[in-house]
């Protein structure tokens, strides 16, 4: 083995820091082969002399590397030396840049950039090559479990792709609530007319696709293994069961619509010309282009649409999310009637009317010019008066209650996800009086962590609504469509296809033992040290994404091609047995020991900052890039995900005399923008209990702080850590400096 | 070889009327920047903003109808430029809603009959200051200032419709710069902070709203105060007239003490180029601005 | 006879007042696509005067709000500052469905009595066409006497000051009493108006006939 540090002395390195010292720090400090410095190391000629020197025969053979330039961040592509295991070492973005110029600084900020190096060359020290471990599959079939358009959408666009699909469908046809629909929302411009629903030619499509198998009347018995090697039961209410193997999985499954039973205020069951959107799907498939008519047989000549019914409604039993499609739907539902004769009235009573998506305002637009009228009403009871009905609402332009008649009232009702068990539902449900109707599973994942993807709010499945949408926190099970979120059916077959996408890198990824998103290429994977395990379960409970399930000892087994590699397992170790060959609690753990820390006197504190890579890492560096001043006495060391740091390393810091500890990780809770979903919140729940650890070796409790950091907080993130130096003014240095 | 215009003055320009005044300084801009109007013979009142109470759609469409048709007869190859901002407008609008109209446009068409005329829409319709800035441009204007306004704090109230819904120049209707760029461009200080450069005068409800139409310009003074203006100065001759001339009456309705020069661009640009008090008709305003009187004086 | 429009545009349209200013309003097919976001609203000058803004107005016209709209001042609050129509999102024409409004409270005669404006407009309306040109001594001087000759003198005393300032100015001139300005083909103007008058009427009339 033989390290090979390089010191880049541009970008004005050399002119603020004594390099010449730097280099000798290296060298006799850090113990690595050799320094050499290059004043354009990302340049080709410096990239060349790294190279050569890798490729060098016998004792030159650099087999580790110490970059000593800029943040990790930057000249990604210049300093990819593929697997070789690299420190970088940020003298740009982490010293010179946030440290002023001028004699009086000189000092400490050499001894930030010392430390620096000391601490990479620690680091690398510590670090393996990683490889793939072996254990992957390759499985070109997708598994589709729902026969919706999202489904159908999601099976002919693997197919296209040239992968294979199977539906489950649990009904006896394909289609789901599209396929109830008389028409479908346009889906191309100029969006101002109802068009076909396409479903019949879409079945069509698939049925004649030998890329696609499509199971009826069927579910998903029990679904084991991981990325490129699930193994799925297939269970058949008419006929006999099958096993299959599958690389990837989407979940389609879908909403239910709300049951308008729940709405007596509106008449719903009292009253037969009190219907829901879908109801009138039927009503108006019955009637063709021709004019809708009642179940008394009457022609409606006069219809309100009732929006927001029971939904976005804090009301016990109404639902408090908005469903997204409803309004555009009433919209669409209205033109039926203006289309087949204009002369019939069409009311929609609205709140706030939304019709998101591409076409939805031209669509609204072209409404009101078919002459529908929008009424901003909140609709209180529909009264049944003999056939005809009496809508009485408050009109909140006009601040008035008021009333309209109508011979039809058509209340627009929400959706509610068909994501399966809630797994993370308090076990005592039943103990407290409520009677539920038990859920089904969907996939029955044969998963230590529960039987199907965990669920965020409301019951829609967890993923990250703008970053990482398709993502649920299993990998390699991707949800499409209303299931995870309100949409329509244009959306959902717009998430179809970016499921779908997914579904095929996983397959790709887990076939060659790669990770799949956000670590994506990542070759790395944990592994344990049998000895040492307690079989405490600490890092099977909180893996955020199920990835570990456990052998009949209670042993961990770690199903890599499920890890997204975030550490969180690391972290949560109590015994630290867990590590990745080029992240352990060792790489950080000597990077933080190899710090030279200055005695109590000195007054030279030193603060460790631990740094999430994905947000508050860059939102130094970007603060770095704005100038924006730090304290010479941190020392920041990014780490996966909040979620990997350990507790040790907190106790180790503080043991060797560091006077402060600053974590820095993403938001969490329903909102979080945490790229591993839970980790930052595991991170805040383990160091809520550091008080007793710090009470312990008689600290103050205020020398450990977690903040949530996101990356655009440019201006804040350095401005914490000099709260953190404030705290140290006035609680005073540590006393275990040595 | 001067630029000719087919020119449409509107009744406030004429002899004695409200705004006289700025018709005597574009005139004698007009020979700064060797301009020819050609006047519109025989044109009618384009019925302002207010003509709607007595006058339907249609009417009031064949009334700037019958002076574009004029304009297409006597001044075949000249764009119609107006200075008065109502006259602009309406002319433009009518313009504008003929050509995407063609029932109102054959309707119209079918009056004009009456006056042997006929109204084919290939005219552009175009305000004063688009002549100054798109025709003549910034640069050209700058070269001429002999008298630079320097000292002169001034707020550019640009006002109504003079701004929207046309614009000018590609400006934005909530802050278009033009009337500060041409307060720069003669060397005078223009208070680009002014916030009520695009708010109301009240317009024609001047006259059967006072109390509420002073309100309006009570603010759009004390602004200009608030911003150490020595002056205002408006492109759109009811909005001169509105802010200027009823300030005694706001004095004593609100018991202040204003006494705010309201300018035309056109007398700046008189003075800026060398011009005499007369020229710029600086008497046809009630308030004077003696800075402004100084420069000219010089 | 306006009463007997008005009698024949109830009939017509029977509770479909939106229908009703649709066809016959000018711009006013435009009001159907209003979105009730009230930037409108908040947008005019003289807002705070007006019983119901635009925003309001567009809805009462969708809740058949037939007698309120027509008889109501608000329209009568339009300065024609055309901010509204720079900031609607939707691209109405509000000014010009305003002003189509009051035209046509006018027109079928549901007009507000005494309403200032009105009164001033129509005395523009019928200096302006007298000659071709606007008298603007006549005008102002007719709208110191629109409430009659005791309120007239008392006015124009108290404008006295104004009236002395703009005649020194020289924009306001007593010749304008004798004759003024106007336009020379005065016969064949008046022919114009009344041909275009004409064929406005035909226009609602045309709705009122065909039941």
């Amino acid at each position: 083995m033989k390290i090979g540090g390089y010191l880049c002395t541009g970008c004005g390195i050399g002119d603020r820091l004594d390099t010449k010292s730097l280099e000798t720090v290296a060298v006799r400090e850090g113990r690595i082969g050799f320094c050499k410095t290059h004043d354009f190391l990302c340049s080709q000629a410096g990239v060349d002399m790294i190279n050569a020197d890798l490729a060098a025969e016998g004792d030159d053979k650099v087999t580790k590397l110490v970059i000593m330039a800029c943040s990790r961040r930057a000249k990604t592509e210049a300093f990819n030396f593929g697997a070789v295991p690299t420190a970088r070492v940020n003298l740009r973005e982490g010293v010179i840049w946030i440290r002023p110029e001028g004699s009086e600084h000189e000092e400490t900020t050499q001894e930030m950039a010392a430390d620096y190096i000391r601490m990479g060359c620690a680091e690398v020290k510590a670090m393996h090559q990683a490889d793939a471990s072996g254990e992957q599959g390759k499985n070109n079939h997708i598994m589709i479990v729902g026969g919706g358009v999202t489904g159908m959408t999601a099976a002919l666009e693997a197919s296209k792709a040239g992968y294979y699909a199977s539906i489950i469908e649990k009904s006896d046809r394909l289609g789901g609530v599209m396929g109830q629909l008389h028409k479908r929302h346009p889906l191309r411009s100029p969006y101002q007319h109802p068009q076909d629903t396409g479903v019949a030619a879409m079945i069509a499509a698939v049925e004649a696709d030998d890329k696609i198998t499509v199971y009826l009347n069927s579910k998903v018995a029990s679904t084991s293994g991981a990325p490129g090697r699930f193994n799925v039961t297939i269970a058949s209410s008419v006929g006999a069961g099958t096993q299959a193997e599958f690389g990837a999985i989407v979940q389609a499954t879908g909403f239910t619509p709300y049951d308008a039973n729940n709405l007596p205020e509106f008449s719903y069951g009292k009253s037969a010309n009190v219907v829901t959107q879908l109801e009138l799907e039927a009503m108006a498939q019955a009637a063709g282009d021709g004019a809708i008519k009642r179940a008394d047989g009457k022609e409606v000549k006069n219809v309100v649409f009732v929006q927001c019914a029971g939904q976005r409604s804090e009301k016990e039993g109404h639902l408090s999310w908005c469903s997204g499609h409803c309004c555009s739907t009433s919209v669409k539902q209205a033109m039926y009637f203006k289309d087949s004769n204009p002369e019939i009235e069409t009311t929609i009573l609205f709140d706030d009317l939304r019709t998101p998506g591409a076409g939805g305002e031209n669509f609204y637009r072209s409404a009101q010019d078919k002459m529908v009228t929008f009424r901003k009403g909140k609709v209180s009871t529909v009264e049944a008066a003999g056939s005809d009905l009496k809508v009485n609402f408050k009109d909140l332009i006009l601040n008035e209650d008021t009333h309209m008649e109508a011979d039809l009232v058509v209340l627009a009702t929400g959706m509610m996800p068909n994501a399966g068990v809630n797994i993370d539902a308090p076990k005592d449900d039943a103990a407290n009086g409520e009677v539920k109707v038990p859920v089904e599973s969907i996939l029955n994942l044969q998963y230590r962590q529960g039987p199907d993807v965990p669920q965020l709010v409301n019951g829609f499945a967890d993923s990250h609504f703008i970053c990482f949408p398709y993502e649920t926190r299993r990998t390699g099970i991707y949800t499409a469509g209303p299931v995870r979120r309100p949409m329509d059916g244009g959306q959902a077959q717009t998430d179809a296809m970016g499921a779908v996408m997914k579904a095929i890198q996983a397959i790709e990824n887990s076939a060659i033992g790669r990770a799949a998103h956000p670590r994506s290429g990542d070759l790395s994977f944990p592994s344990f040290r049998k000895e040492g395990c307690t079989q405490c379960k600490r890092c099977t409970v909180e893996c955020p994404f199920g990835a570990i399930n456990e052998d009949e000892k209670g042993y961990p087994q770690y199903n890599e091609a499920r890890c997204r590699r975030c550490g969180t397992c690391m972290g949560a170790c109590p015994v630290q047995v867990i590590s990745f060959k080029n992240y352990s609690i060792e790489t950080v753990g000597a990077q933080l020991k190899a710090v030279e820390v200055p005695d109590e006197y000195s007054e030279k504190p030193r603060i460790l900052v631990l740094a999430c890579e994905n947000d508050a890492y860059p939102a130094l560096d970007m603060a770095a890039m704005k100038r924006n001043e730090s304290s010479a006495f941190i020392r920041v060391i990014p780490v996966r995900c909040l979620g990997s740091t350990n507790t040790i390393w907190i106790k180790d810091a503080l043991g060797s005399g560091y006077d402060g500890v600053v974590m820095m990780g993403c938001k969490k809770g329903v909102d979080y923008q945490c790229h591993f979903v839970k980790g930052s919140e595991m991170a805040h729940v383990r160091m809520a209990k550091i008080g007793d650890t710090l009470s312990t070796m008689n600290l103050e409790s205020e020398r450990v702080a977690v903040h949530e950091v996101a990356i655009t907080d440019i201006d804040r993130a350095p401005k914490l850590l000099d709260e953190m130096v404030e705290v140290i003014n006035r609680v005073g240095m540590s006393p275990f400096k040595f | 070889m001067a630029k000719e215009y087919s020119y449409y003055p509107g009744c406030s320009s004429q002899k004695g009327a409200s705004s006289s005044n700025l018709e005597k300084s574009v005139e004698t801009l007009c020979e700064e920047l060797d301009i020819k109007l050609n006047p519109i013979p025989d044109w009618n009142c384009c019925g302002a903003s207010i003509g709607y109470a007595g006058g339907g759609e249609l009417p009031r469409m064949t009334l700037s109808a019958r002076n574009i048709a004029l304009s297409e007869k006597h001044h075949p190859d000249q764009d119609i430029v107006a200075t008065c901002a109502a006259c602009w407008l309406n002319t433009r609008e009518v313009n504008e809603r003929l050509l995407h109209n063609p029932k109102l446009k054959e309707e119209t068409n079918i009056a004009l009959q009456a006056v042997k005329l006929e109204f084919s829409g290939k005219k552009k319709v175009r305000h004063m200051v688009e002549v100054l800035i798109e025709d003549v441009g910034y640069d050209a204007l700058a070269a001429k200032v002999k008298k630079p306004l320097e000292g002169l704090k001034i707020a550019g109230y640009v006002g109504c419709q003079t701004n929207r819904p046309f614009g000018i120049d590609g400006e934005s209707f909530e802050n278009p710069m033009y009337l500060d760029k041409m307060v720069e461009t003669l060397g005078g200080e223009a208070l680009t902070k002014y916030e009520k450069k695009v708010a109301c005068c009240s317009g024609a409800l001047m006259f059967s709203e006072p109390e509420k139409g002073q309100a309006l310009v009570k603010d759009i003074i004390e602004s200009a105060y608030d911003n150490g203006a020595n002056m205002i100065v408006t492109p759109c001759p009811l909005c001169q007239a509105n802010v200027e001339i009823y300030q005694d009456d706001i004095n004593a309705r609100y018991k202040t003490n204003f006494n705010m020069p309201v300018m035309y661009y056109s007398q700046l640009m008189d003075v800026a180029f060398g011009r005499n008090a007369k020229d710029a008709a600086l008497d046809g305003n009630i308030i004077q601005s003696m800075e402004l009187r100084k420069i000219a004086d010089k | 006879m306006s009463t007997a429009v008005n009698q024949a545009m109830v009939e017509k349209y029977k509770g479909n007042f939106l229908k009703e200013v649709t066809e016959n309003v000018e711009e006013g097919n435009w009001v159907k696509m209003c979105m009730q976001c009230g930037v409108c609203s908040g947008s005019c000058p003289l807002g705070p005067h007006w019983d119901h803004p635009p925003q309001e107005i567009f809805m009462m016209i969708r809740a058949n709000k037939r007698e309120e709209v027509l008889s109501s001042t608000s329209m009568w609050m339009c300065t024609s500052c055309y901010n509204c129509i720079a900031r609607c999102p939707r691209g109405l024409p509000i000014t010009h469905i305003m002003h189509g409004l009051a035209h046509y409270s006018k027109r079928i005669g549901l007009k507000p009595k005494n309403q200032p404006t009105e009164k001033f407009g129509q005395m523009f309306w019928d200096n302006l066409t007298k000659k071709g040109r606007v008298n603007e001594l006549k005008l102002g001087l007719g709208l110191y006497f629109k409430d009659g000759f005791a309120e007239g003198v008392k006015v124009a005393m108290s404008k006295q000051k104004l009236g002395m300032n703009m005649m020194k100015a020289k924009r306001m001139s007593p010749m304008e009493m004798l004759g003024g300005h106007g336009v020379s083909d005065l016969a064949g103007f008046h022919a114009m108006l009344k041909k275009a008058e004409e064929l406005e009427a035909a226009r609602v009339g045309e709705n009122t006939d065909k039941k």
